[in-house]
């Protein structure tokens, strides 16, 4: 743990070096996830709720996912670009360190201008809060940072599931856009307006809906019972796979030798 | 005018060689096509009364946008401009008898119809087979159709010599990424919602803008939610919006090779 607050120390100064660009890029994230609200935004203006979700309670989701998926970007960076590590002979060095290698790759990159999201994520929760007619208790305010943590873990084992695919192929990563990226843009609604079928696949197979729709029905008083509470501790399962999928790629790794 | 021909059919043939990411990259298209018609006809079952174009309209825009999204999209194809100019190479480009703008403008535009070729057929296709409310639809006229086959290649100059603009920033910003312009052209082009979407004082002001006339006028003209005299408006539009930023852009390009110093080396 130490070890990796010294990392995350030298990762943040040395983004900082360039201390306008940096700015820049994390203004650029807010712009680019404030579009995505305002398509939401318009889109209630003219609907005034979807499969009986208003705006707000709608906006709370938004926020929600993206929240979750701003923290991976920013500290799974590592397994973001990890087709590069494989091809540039970095993972090599990491192979040879005497550390774990999950740590070694999520110390070795940050990328804290994708704070942008985070922050877009923070306005609407300022938003939408106090508006989206939940009652807070503790129990709820629990939820909700269970949801985001959950779901940050979730978009995380995804990451690992991209960078297992690298080990076996340079090319052809570009499906699982739909499941990283398609998680998030498509998460901005509840899950449940997409039908059943997508539902239960998000529910069993890709459990992002565990976290963002079960347990916003739980915060709205939808369902009252506590089980959906546990809902979003119960994704994490999903790292399980993911992490044997990552050890099944690792041990069949051959380094290019570059 | 030959020389620039050859530029078109160099950068077209080198964009059709990524055959693999192409494929690789439909499985995405189609499963996002599909997931954004999901969304919109759950608002459709909401109301109804309320959805400002026709479902099968909309329907055919969204595998129209997903079938020719390197076409129009506004990211990603002035990478080699960018590079030119953030690694010093532009010196070497100066010196060779082509306008440098010319050259930008075709090879981007190359670029973009080199890998929309490769993906349209593949996603038309399925689009076309699939079961009813998920079915696209023929333009309702030959009309319509005409000024659809017109608005697309205009359509592509208009983002095209946006992207240029984009592009020749770089000389003052040196930055790779100026992804405000870009998330600005692909919202109010229609990207993330059709325009019909949009509250009616936004839209009818974003339409007159140039970002009305980049993907927003051939999607809309296919299905024929821009119709007969308004199509023809449209078009007119998009020449206009083509005029000015291309007018635009080789000012800007003037302007700014003028500070540009080579050291050397």
């Amino acid at each position: 743990m130490k070890l990796y607050l010294k990392f995350f120390a030298i990762n943040l100064k040395s983004q900082m070096q360039y201390k306008a660009t940096f700015l820049l890029n994390i203004f650029a994230r807010v712009v680019m996830s404030f579009a995505t609200v305002a398509g939401v935004w318009f889109m209630f203006m003219r609907f005034n709720e979807v499969e009986g979700f208003t705006l707000n309670q709608v906006l709370l989701c938004t926020a929600i996912i993206m929240m979750s998926f701003s923290l991976t970007e920013v500290f799974a960076r590592g397994f973001d670009v990890f087709p590069r590590l494989l091809g540039n002979g970095q993972f090599d060095r990491f192979l040879v360190r005497p550390r774990n290698i999950i740590f070694q790759v999520l110390a070795s990159q940050m990328e804290f201008a994708r704070l942008g999201i985070f922050i877009q994520a923070a306005f609407v929760f300022i938003y939408a809060i106090p508006r989206s007619g939940v009652v807070w208790t503790r129990d709820k305010i629990l939820t909700l940072f269970l949801m985001i943590i959950c779901g940050s873990l979730v978009f995380f084992g995804l990451y690992l599931v991209y960078a297992s695919f690298a080990f076996f192929t340079v090319e052809g990563l570009e499906f699982m856009n739909i499941l990283i990226y398609g998680g998030r843009e498509f998460g901005r609604y509840p899950f449940s307006i997409y039908g059943k079928g997508i539902l239960k696949f998000l529910t069993y197979i890709v459990p992002l809906a565990l976290f963002q729709y079960y347990p916003l029905l739980y915060l709205l008083d939808i369902k009252q019972n506590a089980f959906y509470m546990l809902l979003p501790p119960l994704s994490m399962l999903f790292l399980l796979p993911s992490y044997a999928f990552f050890r099944i790629g690792l041990r069949r790794y051959k380094s290019t030798g570059s | 005018m030959k020389k620039y021909a050859a530029l078109f059919k160099i950068r077209f043939i080198n964009g059709l060689q990524y055959r693999a990411a192409a494929a690789a990259g439909l499985s995405t298209q189609f499963a996002w096509g599909f997931m954004e018609i999901l969304a919109f006809s759950a608002f459709y079952r909401a109301n109804p009364a309320a959805f400002p174009m026709e479902f099968s309209h909309l329907v055919s825009y969204i595998w129209i946008q997903q079938a020719f999204l390197a076409l129009f999209a506004p990211w990603g194809s002035g990478g080699d401009a960018v590079e030119a100019i953030v690694s010093g190479n532009i010196a070497y480009d100066l010196t060779r008898p082509l306008d440098i703008y010319n050259r930008w403008f075709i090879e981007t535009a190359a670029n973009r119809v080199a890998r929309a070729a490769l993906r349209c057929t593949p996603v038309l296709f399925v689009a076309f087979i699939l079961p009813p409310p998920l079915k696209m639809t023929l333009p309702p006229s030959l009309f319509q159709l005409s000024m659809f086959v017109l608005a697309v290649p205009l359509g592509l100059c208009v983002v095209t010599a946006y992207s240029v603009i984009d592009s020749i920033s770089t000389f003052y910003t040196m930055s790779r990424y100026n992804a405000i312009f870009v998330i600005m052209a692909d919202f109010f082009a229609g990207g993330y919602i059709p325009l019909p979407f949009f509250p009616e004082p936004v839209r009818k002001v974003v339409e007159l803008t140039p970002f009305g006339a980049m993907q927003n006028m051939p999607l809309r003209i296919y299905s024929g939610d821009i119709a007969g005299p308004d199509a023809v408006k449209g078009v007119v539009l998009q020449i206009f919006w083509f005029a000015a930023l291309l007018l635009a852009g080789k000012m800007l390009m003037r302007k700014s090779l003028k500070r540009v110093v080579s050291q050397g080396g």
